[in-house]
């Protein structure tokens, strides 16, 4: 049984469609990426699933609830979590703040998560104090990350995590990506890094143009000529 | 040196008024995104309310503070909920114009119930204390005082308070605080409640130290505008700065101009502080 169903979704943010028919699905303890070329739909699909795009038509499912436009602080409260691409941390607020922050509909005692983030993120408790705006890009995304984790959530979405980061600072990432899912949290990321994407994920799904055009497993996807072709590099 | 020194307590009371105007002004800047007009208007609300107290039950101004604040909290979150709360997705200038609106309506009504005249909490003349050939008068204890009191009571409810720094938060940025699960209008109805409560402390220390009058919040707007532009808009710790900034450059250019001048003083500095440096001293968000 599927954790998210996206099931032959339409919509977009005016009258134009932007998704035209997506399928993608997340089981339990997978990291499914999605790629595909500037403008495919990509971040938009994954808006839809919490709410910040109108969906027109088709429905999304999340451990057999129907999901299809809530609003975001409802999809919250279902057990999803989302890490925007920019922006994605309270710039004044120190990090345990943020941390705190991603608590808010929470009212039992969440301390034993804040320190399974500074366990996973051992960086972040030494500049728990700071402010996250003074951070570094990669420290902000793991702020970032940390605070959806705050919420115990069963899925993540996150778009883009590695963008604008420095070559060895997304390799780190990637491996933050995993420890994120060793604690059986699972993932359904957008990404611009493919190969490196499609390497560390269960399952990949191509967009183009608003609608599914390859769906595999990572190395599949990796080893697919027309996929390399379009979208590796050659 | 006397005078001076006698001109800065003027100033430093006129500056707490304004202040806790401003940090309002701020807060509800940075949160909602629009220049509150009304905010004058709130600041005569709450001092008419305490009045309406102070009459009714006979009891001192200070008794009725709390009932003044409490009523003119209520006013402000009624209005937001009813009125600005459909305007949330509209540019802030359709805001700023409602609350023009709002400011006309509460003035009016404020007329129409207590007339156009003047009224005080108290009357007779207080003999003011002498220290130093400097003239102090307890009200002007009680003003200072107590802004100092809610000033540090609102630095704990925005550092230690969830709720508070939730505010921090949705005026970093309301479209994560919304994608984390903050519940955004319980933070908005927060939000009136503060700025609404500290309008209306400000509007009943100003009656207490001049006179009731249905402008005399209004009067005070322009003044309250430029501290917190003085400040940098949106930065309710710079707010306070730029209000006692602005209340001593008021009673300071007395001796020089007409006191009918001093609001020209305080547009004039905001003008100065948008053309040098238009984030303010703290740096808030662009205007």
């Amino acid at each position: 049984m599927s954790l998210l169903s996206v099931e032959g979704i339409y919509g977009g943010y005016g009258d134009v469609d932007i998704l035209n028919g997506v399928n993608i699905h997340v089981d339990p303890g997978e990291i499914v990426v999605i790629i595909g070329p500037n403008g495919a739909g990509k971040s938009t699909a994954m808006k839809a699933v919490f709410g910040l795009v109108k969906v027109r038509e088709g429905r999304i499912v999340y451990q057999d609830k129907p999901i299809t436009n809530l609003r975001p602080d409802q999809v919250v409260k279902s057990g999803i979590c989302y890490v925007p691409q920019e922006n994605n941390v309270f710039p004044t607020l120190t990090v345990q703040e943020n941390l705190e922050m991603g608590a808010f509909i929470r009212n039992d005692d969440y301390s034993a998560d804040l320190k399974k983030v500074y366990e996973l993120f051992p960086v972040l408790h030494e500049k728990r104090r700071q402010q996250a705006g003074a951070l570094s890009g990669g420290q902000r995304q793991m702020v970032a990350m940390g605070r959806a984790l705050m919420l115990d959530p069963k899925l993540i979405l996150l778009d883009e995590p590695t963008a604008g980061l420095a070559p060895a600072i997304v390799d780190l990432m990637f491996e933050n990506i995993k420890k994120i899912n060793g604690l059986g949290v699972s993932i359904l990321m957008v990404e611009q890094n493919a190969k490196q994407a499609l390497a560390m994920s269960h399952r990949g799904y191509v967009l183009t143009t608003g609608r599914n055009r390859f769906e595999d497993t990572g190395k599949n996807l990796l080893a697919n000529r027309e996929v390399a072709e379009m979208f590796l590099g050659g | 040196m006397i005078d001076f020194l006698q001109l800065t307590i003027y100033g430093i009371v006129l500056g707490s008024i304004i202040s806790l105007g401003a940090v309002g002004l701020s807060l509800i800047y940075g949160i909602l995104r629009f220049p509150h007009f009304a905010h004058g208007d709130l600041f005569t609300l709450g001092a008419y309310m305490a009045f309406v107290v102070v009459v009714f039950f006979n009891v001192p101004v200070l008794v009725a503070l709390p009932f003044g604040v409490a009523l003119t909290a209520l006013v402000a979150v009624a209005i937001d909920q009813t009125v600005y709360r459909r305007l949330r997705k509209v540019k802030p200038v359709i805001l700023l114009i409602a609350s023009v609106g709002i400011a006309l309506i509460l003035r009016s009504v404020i007329q129409l119930v207590w007339g156009s005249g003047n009224r005080v909490y108290e009357a007779g003349i207080q003999m003011p204390h002498l220290w130093m050939g400097l003239r102090i008068q307890n009200d002007h204890l009680i003003i200072v005082g107590g802004t100092i009191l809610l000033v540090i009571a609102l630095h704990l409810f925005l550092q230690k308070t969830k709720v508070g720094k939730a505010m921090r938060a949705m005026s970093d940025n309301s479209d994560l605080a919304q994608v984390t699960g903050i519940d955004v209008n319980r933070i908005i109805i927060w939000t009136w409640i503060i700025g609404g409560g500290l309008a209306a402390v400000a509007g009943i220390f100003l009656a207490m130290d001049t006179r009731l009058h249905p402008v005399m919040g209004w009067r005070l707007l322009l003044p309250v505008f430029a501290a917190a532009i003085l400040g940098g808009i949106g930065r309710p710790y710079g707010a306070i700065a730029g209000g006692i900034i602005i209340g001593l450059v008021q009673e300071y250019s007395t001796p020089f101009l007409s006191p009918a001048y001093k609001p020209a003083i305080a547009f004039a500095l905001m003008i100065l502080v948008l053309i040098v440096r238009p984030t303010g001293i703290f740096v808030g968000r662009k205007v």
